[in-house]
């Protein structure tokens, strides 16, 4: 196994409108090191996802890119209230945004759904109480 | 291979390298080399930027000067909308068309009218089943090499059709062709009026395989210049013109959304705006949308470098232009299809020019560097070393286009430390 490149985003959860930079900030990356268009939009968009996430949820965290031969991973790691029923979370249309958030166009209950659609492979650690870390992988072809 | 012909470039005189145009270039073309600019011709989209900021006017726009006339028997004019916005006391736009056949033109053939036949069937297209949503506007032609570049993830989003300028100079040549027979094809000259270089390098390079059927582009500010001397308010008007209120307002930015009699769209201006823009599409970050329309220009063409008057006040003239105008001039009348020569059709292919190396590999350990190196840096982007950043500036001595020496900050720190050194030598 090669080695593998890191990239580390902090995700202010103070700041709503910043939310997404993150994202932008990792498909110039991609870019550069010659990663195919489609590739780049699935990080992105999940990406995208989680960061929003992480704001409305858990007032920010820490994102993590790691770029190996074969793979994109990107793990969001949040010290946020956690997630009770994660099955429940995964469901289309779910959503436990307050009302100031939806009324911005977020917290439609497709976040987490997205984030497995454009992912090939997404895991969830969640601790009530302690913190939520989302590890999602998309294959480079 | 670099076959792209682009129309901003450098008086190379002129330039002292001051660094200006090195931190307003959206793509991060241009680097300071020898004290003088240097435009890196895979990057650069010629959206102008550089030209509306150089302090000391180096940077220019290459295009036709109003002689290019002679080089045909018969001259066609294709104003760009943004041309009524320029004049101080025009109280009918018919004016323009009279003064255009005073200054040498044999014919005109307004844009504005080939932008209200696009705008009546992109109402069309959107209507089509399986289009992909948002459709993005395929006007500018800046943002479509943005796009082309940097988001090819959007190409299906692009409107499939023609720009105005296209079907105006397709139009205008099947015209000519019908009514004057007597000359050869060579001898008709079909001359877009410009507000921008992006246009004078769509022209000379088409898009993806297709050819440009402009033969020549001049710009809004020389033939503005002429055309005031020629247009007197007390000569009788003897053009008709022949577009409404839709096609002016491609002038600026919102006309052409406005055109589609739909409120699910969205126009954003700027460069940096319609980069943000291009962004959030991507990332799925917008609302459900129908149409997007995007100029390069702060204001849309109106606030192209190849025009003379301020933007703002460009708009306001439109205002007042549009009062007595009907509402548009040309309707579709041919069926429920839109004819096949009004769509695009091919597509340039995505070259990844930002990538480090053609290897992952390296590539990855390329950028391991960078952010090695990226640490080190002071972080400042004071752009002494003739990058725009202290990102592009490690970049490019990881590719090795730069010396780490180039920092003077860090030199700095080595001629201080130098010198202490010395100082304390000397006291021993």
């Amino acid at each position: 196994m090669s080695e593998v490149l890191n990239f580390r985003f902090l995700v202010d959860g103070e700041d709503f409108t910043s939310a997404g930079q993150a994202s932008v900030k990792v498909k110039k990356n991609l870019r550069q090191l010659g990663i195919s268009p489609e590739t780049i939009r699935r990080v992105s968009i999940a990406m995208y996802e989680g960061e929003i996430n992480m704001v409305i949820h858990a007032r920010g965290g820490v994102a993590d890119v790691n770029v190996a031969e074969d793979y994109v991973e990107i793990v969001l790691a949040d010290k946020g209230p956690g997630i009770k029923d994660i099955n429940q979370a995964m469901q289309e249309g779910f959503s436990t945004a307050p009302d100031s958030v939806r009324s911005l166009g977020f917290g439609a209950g497709m976040g987490l759904p997205n984030m497995k659609r454009y992912t090939d492979y997404m895991d969830i650690q969640s601790t009530v109480g302690e913190g939520t870390t989302i590890t999602m992988r998309v294959n480079i072809e | 291979m670099n076959t792209y012909e682009h129309s901003v470039f450098l008086d190379r005189e002129k330039c002292n390298g001051c660094t200006t145009c090195l931190r307003h270039c959206p793509t991060e073309a241009i680097r300071i080399r020898d004290n003088h600019a240097v435009i890196n011709e895979q990057r650069c989209i010629d959206c102008g930027e550089c030209i509306r900021i150089c302090p000391s006017k180096a940077k220019k726009a290459a295009y036709s000067k109003l002689d290019v006339l002679n080089n045909f028997k018969w001259c066609i004019a294709l104003p760009a909308p943004a041309i009524y916005a320029q004049f101080d006391n025009l109280d009918e736009v018919e004016r323009v068309n009279d003064g255009l056949l005073k200054i040498g033109f044999d014919d005109v053939f307004e844009v504005a009218a080939a932008a209200e036949l696009v705008s009546a069937y992109t109402r069309m297209y959107l209507k089509t089943e399986g289009v992909k949503k948002p459709v993005i506007s395929s006007a500018c032609p800046v943002v479509m090499r943005l796009i082309t570049l940097r988001f090819p993830s959007l190409k299906d989003n692009i409107l499939q059709m023609l720009p105005p300028i296209e079907i105006a100079a397709m139009l205008a040549r099947q015209k000519a062709e019908r009514e004057h027979p007597e000359f050869k094809s060579d001898e008709i000259g079909v001359i877009f009026i410009s507000p921008c270089p992006g246009k004078v390098s769509y022209v000379k390079n088409g898009f993806g395989d297709y050819k440009s059927r402009v033969d020549a582009v001049v710009s809004i500010s020389d033939t503005y210049f002429k055309l005031v001397n020629e247009m007197k308010p007390t000569d009788l008007v003897e053009n008709s013109t022949n577009f409404g209120k839709i096609g002016i307002s491609w002038a600026k930015s919102g006309g052409e959304c406005a055109a589609l009699l739909n409120e699910d769209y969205l126009a954003a201006d700027g460069i940096e705006n319609v980069n943000r823009i291009l962004d959030q599409i991507e990332d799925g970050n917008i609302p459900k949308l129908e149409f997007i329309e995007l100029n390069a220009c702060i204001g849309g063409c109106v606030g192209g470098v190849m025009t003379v008057q301020n933007p703002f006040i460009a708009k306001a003239k439109l205002q007042s232009l549009r009062k007595y105008l009907p509402v548009s001039q040309n309707t579709v009348t041919d069926g429920p299809y839109i004819p096949e020569d009004y769509f695009l059709s091919s597509f340039p292919t995505y070259k990844p020019i930002s990538r480090l190396s053609d290897s992952m590999a390296e590539s990855m350990r390329m950028m391991a560097d960078i952010q090695k190196l990226r640490e080190q840096l002071p972080g400042i982007d004071c752009g002494s070393c003739g990058a725009p950043t202290c990102r592009a500036f490690a970049e490019d001595v990881v590719r090795k286009t730069a010396n780490i020496n180039d920092c003077i900050i860090m030199m700095r720190d080595v001629v201080k430390e130098y010198l202490d050194t010395k100082e304390e030598s000397n006291d021993d």
